[in-house]
Parts: structure tokens; sequence; C-alpha cells
């Protein structure tokens, strides 16, 4: 039997910095212990940062609200030791259908090719994620979780940030060498500093019935544009574990909000989509509008903004929380390489750039999307009616359809970090391209690549499986004795297993994937990320390169 | 790069403008405006090129919004 999650209270405790004649300073302190706060905190712990988490309440989310994690997030939630969990629990999908009136428009899948770990996505309620998270956290000894611990006040120095911390027993001060803000849409902190979240709000207003009931539907995400049991509005039909399903309706701008929320207005929207006799139970029902905002930068010196604080989107594309946990992603190795000494505080601009790039293009799909859905004119109903009537017979005009274009990470081609091309590369694994995944074989084991590479720098070394020259592997080896350290690994096609020296272990590549995807043959070196990202590539390895794209990707150029 | 051709290009020119205004035919207003919609999207999935469907979209809009009324 699962721990009922939405009940949990966690306990506020005592911290010994309460009371002390001076205030205590830590090197992080992240705000908000919600899906992108736990990430940060949880990467910035495993990579030896001490870090305190401060949350305002001692509850996890109130409510389902974000249940669509992507692959990509699952690949981050797989660093930070907790991707088997969100996995077994969630409800994995891959394909999506879409409606118009009574009919099937298309049918879209979102991971048509085998051989990743991760599905496109999971399914799961935002309490389980955090719940999770909190779990994994608590196994973390520097990881320092306060509950009913607020941020009432909040100064920057120089060299640091200066707290007031209000909990039930007190008001204490705290001091940080960076604060990293994960307080959610509504932030505190934000306002605290006087700084504000802008862009575009949308004059719609959607209904969240998640209900509780047997139903056979499949496991797929189905999205009606204006059907016969909701007229002139979209539907969405979407399964989460436990037997909940999450329905939104579209309401329109002129609903009363507070009257839409009761149960006997609710009742007969449900059962217009499930049958007069369905029966089921309500377990949450919201009424949300939505906006696509974001702040104008995400670094203010010492403080770094992340997630829903930093940006907001509308839900339609799960872009949200997806898009906070790629946030945590992009900071804590950053973070930890300046609190080390071993990069510049210039590195941190770098999340920055790349994580508003990240936003601005997350914004970009989910406002086209809503304008699909929500079309703000008569001639703009006509042409999406018109693209939903050609769907069903026209292939291309599904490419039109846009019932939510959904997360998909961003590929960081611009960034600074990157060190550009001199070899020519096929594929998709350009530079700022986080790295595909692919079957291996480990230890005689199936594995996969991503569990192999990330948190320091990894340097993927393409062998055809003949013994290494000892140059080679000599300077595969060296790379791991870099005051930056690169973990070499080296792949080698299926079967070639191949005893190595100077410390380095082999992967095989199971099918050839790997190879496929990266379009990498005998000799070719990528160089990866703390995040998984590709940031340097060569046809042939040479170290010096591989030394000079280090020092580029950390600032030290 | 393709640019978008205004040069007479339909050899039967008066039998296209009499198809176009027949595909109308027994049309309400409202259904008439989706016929073109999806006229449009079919023929600028034809034409493909990103460079002249912007073209043809300026053409289009010229002289519209500005124009006073009389």
């Amino acid at each position: 039997m699962d721990k009922d999650y939405q009940k949990l209270v966690f306990e506020y405790r005592k911290s010994p910095d309460q009371g002390r004649s001076q205030p205590t300073r830590h090197p992080v302190i992240v705000v908000g212990a919600g899906p992108v706060g736990l990430a940060t905190a949880i990467d910035l712990a495993q990579q030896s940062i001490p870090v305190v988490l401060l949350d305002d309440d001692d509850r996890l989310s109130s409510g389902s609200r974000a249940i669509c994690f992507a692959k990509r997030t699952l690949e981050i939630f797989d660093r930070l030791g907790c991707g088997d969990r969100m996995v077994d629990k969630g409800v994995s999908w891959n394909v999506g259908k879409v409606f118009f009136h009574d009919e099937l428009v298309y049918t879209f899948n979102l991971l048509p090719e085998s051989g990743h770990h991760r599905p496109a996505f999971i399914n799961l309620q935002q309490y389980y994620v955090e719940g999770y998270l909190v779990e994994r956290a608590m196994e973390l000894p520097n990881l320092d979780l306060r509950w009913k611990n607020k941020v009432v006040g909040l100064a920057q120095r120089g060299d640091g940030v200066e707290l007031s911390v209000e909990t039930p027993n007190d008001t204490y001060p705290l001091h940080c060498d960076y604060l990293v803000v994960a307080d959610g849409a509504r932030s505190a902190i934000r306002n605290l500093l006087g700084l504000t979240s802008k862009g575009q709000t949308f004059r719609d207003r959607f209904l969240i019935a998640d209900v509780k009931m047997k139903a056979d539907f499949p496991t797929e995400r189905w999205f009606w544009f204006d059907p016969p049991f909701h007229r002139n509005q979209s539907v969405l039909l979407h399964r989460q574990p436990d037997n909940v399903w999450r329905i939104d309706f579209q309401l329109g701008w002129d609903a009363d909000p507070v009257a839409e929320r009761e149960s006997e207005r609710v009742i007969p929207r449900v059962r217009a989509l499930l049958g007069k006799d369905a029966e089921f139970d309500f377990e949450w029902i919201s009424i949300y509008t939505f906006a696509c905002l974001r702040m104008d930068q995400f670094r203010y010196g010492r403080v770094l903004f992340t997630g829903d604080a930093a940006h907001g989107v509308s839900p339609f594309g799960a872009r949200g929380a997806n898009s906070g946990v790629q946030d945590a992603d992009n900071l804590a190795w950053k973070l930890r390489l300046v609190l080390n000494g071993k990069a510049p505080d210039a590195l941190l601009d770098s999340y920055n750039d790349e994580r508003i790039y990240a936003a601005d293009e997350n914004i970009l799909n989910s406002t086209r999307a809503t304008d699909f859905i929500t079309p703000k004119s008569e001639v703009s109903r006509t042409f999406r009616d018109a693209v939903l009537k050609l769907a069903k017979a026209h292939p291309f005009a599904r490419r039109l359809v846009n019932s939510g274009r959904l997360s998909v990470p961003a590929i960081l081609r611009n960034s600074s970090l990157n060190t550009p091309d001199r070899d020519s590369f096929a594929g998709l694994m350009v530079p700022g391209a986080p790295a595909a995944d692919a079957p291996v074989t480990a230890e005689g084991k199936p594995a996969w690549f991503l569990l192999h590479v990330g948190d320091e720098f990894s340097g993927v070394y393409f062998s055809d499986g003949s013994p290494l020259a000892p140059e080679v592997a000599s300077a595969l080896g060296g790379l791991a004795q870099g005051a930056i350290p690169v973990k070499p690994l080296v792949v080698v096609p299926e079967g070639k297993g191949a005893r190595l020296s100077h410390g380095l272990s082999a992967i095989e590549d199971a099918q050839g994937t790997l190879a496929q995807r990266f379009d990498a043959y005998a000799g070719a070196f990528y160089l990866l990320r703390p995040d998984q990202h590709v940031c340097a590539r060569w046809r042939q390895f040479d170290p010096a390169r591989v030394q000079a794209a280090v020092a580029r990707a950390t600032c030290n150029a | 790069m393709a640019t978008l051709n205004i040069e007479p290009n339909i050899g039967e020119a008066d039998d296209f403008y009499e198809d176009l205004i027949d595909m109308h035919r027994d049309l309400t207003s409202e259904q008439s405006q989706l016929a073109n919609a999806k006229l449009i999207l079919l023929l600028a999935n034809h034409i493909g090129d990103l460079a002249v469907l912007r073209e043809a979209m300026e053409h289009a809009r010229e002289g519209v919004a500005g124009t006073q009324a009389a």
C-alpha cells in the first residue's frame, strides 16, 4: 500500500543555526521545496556541496497539479537517483490522439523509435514527484531540508546574500554565498527584491477535474476540439496512477471561477464526457487561468531564479515543471565549480543566458498552442477549424494541429560554452544538444548510455574494439586527472568488451545505436557536460583540444 | 531563393476565376470563409517555401489595413 503523500506533514525542527550569536553562512541556500528546488538541492548535495533547502510550508503539493513529466526530466531524475521510482509509479505514455467534433483526426507518437531507457512521458501527480524527491533528499547527509522556514527579508551584499527567516519559534538570520530561488509563480523572493515576471496573460479559464474511476480508456493523451459533449471549447483527458484521470475543460473567459468549482456544476460536465451512469469521485477540482511570463534576467548578482519563479507558460505542452527541472540540471554543476574555485563566477551568467533561451522557446511553443486552442478572432478560429477539417485526410495539415507542443529540451546551439564544430557530423547531436540515450552493455549486463555519463564532464571515445594505442589510452586516462576532471568512457562495438589499461572502462554499443545516433565512427570523441549536454566533438581525439573545450565550457578560456 | 511569381502564370485565367467563384456555390458566408481557409492551407502547403508565402501574405495585406472608409 502506498503512502498517502497528500496527507504527509513534515515536522518542523529547530536548526542549530537558530539562536547563534553570529549568523551561519552556507555556500548555497535554495528556497522552495517543489520539484525544482528539490532537484537543485539534491543535485548540489550529490556533488558534495552542502545545501540548505527552505520551505515555508510543511506539506507536499496540494492537488495533482503538474502531471506530465518528460523523458528529459526522467533522465535528470535518473542522475538524481530517483528515476526508477518515478517511472515505476508513473503511467508511461507515448501516444496522443486529437479529435474534432466527434471524429478522430489523427494520432501521434512522441517516441516513434525504440532504444531509449525512458518513455516520452510519464503521468504522475506532483505530490508523488515531490514525495520521492524529498525521500531522496533525506538520504543525503549534506542536504538540510527545513520545513516551516519562510524567508521574510533579503539583502544582497557584495559577496553574499543575507536572509531573515521566520519559523514557528523565531526569526533568525542566515547568510549564503549564493541563493537559488525556486518558490514558484508567485515568488515571494522575487517580490522582496522588487522584481517582476512580465508577459502575456490569456483571457480564458480552464477547469481541472481529477476524478477517480475505473475506466478502460487507453493510456493516451486525448484532446478534443469542440466535442459534442462540450460545445465550442476543448477538453483533455489523461490517465494518472491510482485510477485517477485528469479531465481539463476549457470554459472561456466569461465563466464564473467560483461557481464552476462547485461539484454540482462539474458533475454534469464529467457525465457528458463519460456517460450519464459513470461513477467517479473527485480527487481535485481547480479553475485556472494562465500567462506566459518571464523575468528580464534569471541572475541578479548572487541570486539565481529557477522554475516558475523565473518563467511561466501555459500548461499545454507540459513545459512548466519540466523546464524548471532542466533549470536545476543546468545550474547545479556550474554552482559547484564556482563554489569550489574551479570556474569564475561568470560561468553563472551562462545559466542566465542558456535558460532564458530555453524559456523563450517554451514560451513561444506554449503561446502558439494557446493561440490554436483559444483562437483570438473569428478568422483565427476559421483557420483553426479548416486545419482540423483537413487533418483527417491530409497529413500536411496534421503538422499544423496544435493541442500543445509537448516538452522537449532546448538545444543550446548558440551557447558560449560550446566549442564550434571543425569536423563535419550528421544527425542531432550538435554542440548544445542534450545527449541521446541508447542501449549499451556494461560489465556484461544490459544498461543505458545516459546512466554512464553526467555529474562530471564525460569524454566519450568511440573505438572499433581493437586495442587502444598506448598514447591514446594514456591520454584518455589522463583526462580524469585534470583540474576539472573529464570522466573517460570508451565505446566499443558489441561483443568487443575490450580489456583496457589506464583505469579506462568500456561500454559496448549493443546494437550500434549509440554510434548511429552520434554519427560516430572509430576515433570520434564527444565531450559532454555534467548535465549531459554535448559541448564539443571531433572526428579524432586530441587531448589538447579537449582541454581547450573544457576551459571554454567552464569560462576558464 | 525563390520569390513570389506575380507575373501572369495561369494559362486559363477565366476558367480559374469561374471555378474559384463556383467553389463557393450555395455556401453561406461562414461556409465560404471555411472553404477559403482550406484552400489557402492547401495551396500554402503546395508552395511550401516560407519566404514565398510570407511575400504573398505581405502582398495580400497591402492597402487593406490602411484603407480609409469612404
